[in-house]
């Protein structure tokens, strides 16, 4: 092993072949449906904390609001399967970071762009993904990966026009 | 009854940490790596993706004509398809530009990097601007060009499920032998210690 990261020094080990990552996170998609009768997801949990952020800040703009309301009118919007599932793939990341020798802190891309335009990169694609997200009810995992498991035909109208506009776009501007 | 509808903490942890520990385990928790997928230099993004879904319409299929599970036991996303498109172009830019997409940002972050906090706050913002903007006229473009006849290609177009895992069987191999001649021709996927070592270390 040519380096190592800082956190506990482990050697750095190599990434799963992808066709072996690829059968594990379908066994584990069907174990989600098996259990639960929906798939995997991610801005689920972000979009209720979005509600959460706002009630905390804005109580009456937030339960007025016509896709916010909805989400606070009944409790805590946090309390929910995905959020439980978000905060398990947060760990689990960080275990299979920390035993891969792979954890670093670091501002992945202020090599190559330099910090302030990462930072900008960073955010801007976030704001980008996250209103997209919730115009399409769903994100890569979410409608792309767990909706094509059942062939819906609206994952793969996102998955197409994800992969055709995600080729312009990096041809076009280097955020990373 | 399978499924369980099991909506509880234990289930949603398990399931959560088996997805990153898998998702950190393929590589995408690094921005460089997912990327190199728009570039063409790394089809890791496209090969587990694709293997992913088939074993799991696989899997559901088999559960299905065997009865242990019955037909319409699993949520399919509604076929809004002006929705999803948009949405999708959407993602798709935000993960050209940002570096990831929604799940792989915690993934990343979790994985020491700080940029996957950026992006993540840019998620809540992006998600509060949406709120921002919904009413009856972005309701009235998310609900074109909705397909009437069913949400799966079985009941909106009449495609036959062996036949759709037979299309997506050829499309995995197809991408696995194109991916790894682009892969070639790119000296390599990227590798966890340019990963680790931060975007632009191959240079």
């Amino acid at each position: 092993m040519s380096n190592m990261s800082g956190l506990g020094a482990r050697p750095i080990k190599p990434f799963w072949p992808p066709l072996i990552a690829g059968v594990a996170l379908g066994l584990v998609l069907l174990m989600t449906f098996v259990l639960t009768g929906h798939g995997l997801g991610a801005t689920g949990a972000t979009t209720r904390a979005t509600a959460w952020i706002g009630l905390q800040m804005a109580p009456q703009i937030t339960q007025s609001n016509a896709y916010l309301g909805p989400m606070v009118s009944s409790g805590n919007p946090m309390a929910s399967w995905i959020t439980w599932q978000v905060v398990g793939v947060a760990l689990g990341a960080l275990v299979a970071a920390y035993l891969g020798g792979r954890f670093k802190v670091q501002l992945d891309g202020a090599h190559s762009v330099g910090t302030p335009r990462r930072v900008l990169a960073a955010l801007g694609g976030g704001v980008l993904a996250g209103f997209g997200a919730r115009v399409a009810a769903g994100c890569t995992s979410g409608l792309g990966l767990s909706g094509a498991a059942t062939l819906g035909v609206s994952a793969f109208v996102f998955l197409g026009l994800f992969f055709a506009v995600g080729l312009i776009v990096s041809r076009l501007v280097k955020g990373v | 009854m399978i499924p369980l509808n099991d909506a509880g903490m234990v289930s949603g942890l398990i399931c959560g940490v088996l997805f990153g520990y898998v998702l950190e385990n393929a590589g995408f928790g690094s921005p460089a790596k997912l990327t190199a997928q728009f570039q063409l230099r790394d089809w890791s993004v496209f090969k587990v993706m694709f293997t992913a879904i088939v074993v799991a319409a696989l899997g559901l299929y088999v559960l299905k004509v065997t009865g242990v599970m019955q037909p319409d036991a699993v949520f399919v996303p509604s076929a809004l398809l002006m929705a999803s498109a948009v949405g999708g172009a959407l993602v798709g830019a935000g993960f050209a530009v940002g570096g990831y997409c929604p799940g792989t940002s915690v993934v990343g972050f979790f994985s020491g990097r700080l940029d996957a906090f950026m992006f993540l706050i840019g998620l809540l913002a992006g998600t509060f601007a949406f709120a921002g903007f919904y009413g009856p006229a972005v309701q009235a473009v998310m609900g074109m060009w909705e397909v009437q006849a069913g949400d799966t290609f079985t009941d909106a177009f009449g495609i036959s499920e062996v036949t759709m895992l037979i299309i997506l069987v050829v499309a995995l191999i197809a991408v696995f032998w194109m991916g790894t001649w682009f892969e070639r021709r790119a000296k390599g996927p990227v590798s966890a210690d340019e990963a680790v070592a931060g975007a632009g270390s191959r240079n």
